[in-house]
């Protein structure tokens, strides 16, 4: 560390931050573990692993997981897309990604149930063939996938664009066709960040409330997710239940969080581009 | 360039996207075509069509009924109260963004990395998670709650409470756009105006925040659609009082869960315009980013 800093301005940025950051989200987290740890070790335990609990955590981190990997693909079908060819309208397409991120989550779940639902604009397509598309798990997951779509498309682009065709052409050269230059060329130089944008995407998934409780259906232990489970403690004011909920999500979700993290970093090391 | 591949899998960085002109090599014809039509297909299903059933349903739903919704009280209300927490937010985490991103980039302290992580908890927390804690400090039942009650001071199921919980959603947002913008700008420039007697303010408004506007409103930008749509978190503590406590996309729940699904879609249909207005805005502050850096063109690696 250095003694004598040019630059002015430390203590009083670092304090705002670390005063706000304790204000705002540090103790309001410290207060959910102290009140989850209030309800005491055995009934912490009934709420955690009643059915309805353990449903909706399985749900929850099902129905993420799955929307995370779809998104993958299409986010990284979107992402080459946009990156390597020129089509007319790209970059409206471009633009029109991040709409998740701007939607409020209330009008993406209204109009996803609206397209979705077995009267609904696709749904009754799809309905037809005898697929449901809202009221259960693959309405959650529809929901996610819209939610986390940008995610994965907005941190493989970026490095997609940096990648050296230089590879690729002597690949090509070499005589591989395009899939074989893609699985042993691309997809190891852009594995990391795709890993990174399913994370995002996963993240966002479990958590994830207004644009699903529309099309969720929530039907208890086959369609009713943690966040939602949340929500109807405290509306029966079972603050403490809520709690240990909202305690058990949040370390779980840290958890794989860590794990994704882990798995990311050693592929960087194997392949990335550092 | 920005370290777009940061080893932090929550850090999502944004980066003024350079464009690469150079044809793709490899792919055929049908199958370039091919790929096209499908990645377009399924943004149709999961991106254009929801937005075209929110507008859809203003058209049939006709002008009339459109001008009397907009007109309603409880609306008004609504709006009134989501621009007022907006308001509060946007400048408030703001500050806390430059902060913090002027902190992490300017100086090396231990625990940076840390910190870091810490300011992006807010961002892999659920909303609901976001609303809950606030309910169980400052709630009726809460932590704080009979000392509030003794005072007279109500925070939950009231404006407080939703202003802080837009707070905590909000937090990271601005941090997260901030810190790779200025991380790849360095130091020399501010050690240089320093060094030749300017005061600390002189430099930052001068020499740092030149360089790093578009970056700031673009996470400014992210942070108003965020917190004017936040649902989960002002969802748990707003106690949905009509008129009073109703933000405008807790109006459109309301308005659903009475079957009104026109009035409900109308009122929707203005949060999709705040969210076209984002995106409109978004492509200018992210072309005009670009355009930014370009011009401090010298080559800095990190």
């Amino acid at each position: 560390m250095r003694q004598s800093r040019v630059i002015p301005g430390f203590g009083l940025t670092l304090g705002l931050v670390l005063l706000m950051l304790t204000l705002i989200v540090l103790l309001p987290l410290a207060a959910l573990a102290l009140k989850a740890a209030g309800v005491g070790p055995r009934a912490f335990l009934v709420v955690a692993t009643s059915p309805r609990t353990l449903a909706a955590l399985r749900l929850s981190f099902g129905t993420a997981f799955v929307a995370a990997l779809m998104n993958s693909g299409v986010g990284l079908l979107v992402a080459w897309v946009l990156v390597r060819y020129r089509f007319p309208g790209r970059a409206l397409i471009d633009a029109a990604i991040d709409l998740p991120f701007a939607l409020p989550t209330a009008v993406a779940g209204i109009a996803l149930a609206a397209v979705y639902a077995p009267n609904g604009l696709l749904g009754h397509w799809f309905a037809a063939i005898g697929i449901k598309t809202a009221f259960n798990p693959t309405g959650i997951t529809l929901a996610l996938i819209f939610i986390g779509l940008p995610f994965v498309v907005r941190t493989v682009q970026p490095v997609l664009l940096e990648i050296e065709r230089e590879a690729e052409e002597a690949s090509a050269l070499l005589g591989a066709g395009p899939i074989r230059t893609f699985v042993r060329v691309i997809l190891p130089a852009i594995l990391p960040a795709l890993i990174t944008g399913f994370a995002l995407a996963f993240a966002r998934g479990v958590g994830e409330y207004g644009s699903v409780i529309f099309i969720a259906g929530n039907i208890p232990m086959v369609s009713e997710i943690t966040p939602l489970l949340i929500v109807i403690k405290l509306e029966e004011f079972d603050y403490g239940g809520a709690a240990v909920i909202g305690l058990v999500m949040l370390a779980i979700s840290f958890s794989l969080l860590l794990v994704i993290h882990l798995i990311e970093a050693t592929t960087r090391k194997a392949y990335g581009h550092g | 360039m920005v370290d777009t591949t940061s080893a932090d899998p929550m850090r999502e960085t944004i980066v003024w996207r350079k464009e690469d002109q150079r044809p793709s090599l490899g792919a055929s014809a049908p199958l370039r075509a091919g790929l096209i039509v499908l990645a377009l297909l399924s943004l149709s299903a999961v991106l254009v069509l929801p937005l075209m059933v929110v507008f859809g349903s203003v058209f049939t739903a006709g002008f009339p009924l459109v001008i009397e919704v907009l007109s309603e009280p409880d609306t008004l209300a609504a709006l009134r109260l989501t621009l007022l927490v907006a308001a509060i937010c946007v400048p408030v985490n703001g500050a806390v963004g430059l902060a913090a991103a002027w902190a992490v980039t300017k100086f090396d302290f231990r625990g940076k990395t840390f910190l870091m992580v810490l300011i992006d908890v807010p961002f892999s927390v659920s909303p609901v998670v976001a609303g809950l804690v606030y309910v169980l400090l400052f709630g009726a039942q809460g932590l704080m709650g009979p000392f509030l009650q003794l005072h007279g001071i109500t925070i939950i199921f009231a404006v407080p409470g939703i202003v802080l919980a837009t707070l905590f959603v909000t937090f990271s947002f601005v941090a997260r756009e901030l810190i790779p913008v200025m991380r790849s700008h360095g130091r020399q420039d501010e050690e240089a105006a320093l060094s030749l007697g300017a005061s600390g303010w002189t430099t930052f408004w001068r020499v740092t925040l030149p360089k790093a506007k578009w970056g700031l409103l673009y996470g400014l930008l992210l942070c108003n659609a965020r917190a004017m749509g936040e649902f989960g978190a002002v969802s748990v503590v707003s106690g949905h009082i009509r008129g009073l406590t109703n933000t405008l996309p807790l109006q459109v729940e309301v308005l659903y869960n009475e079957y009104q699904f026109k009035a409900s879609f109308i009122v929707a249909s203005l949060l999709a315009c705040l969210a076209l207005v984002t995106l409109f805005l978004k492509s200018i502050v992210e072309h005009c980013g670009r355009m930014t850096e370009a011009s401090f063109s010298k080559p800095h690696k990190e």
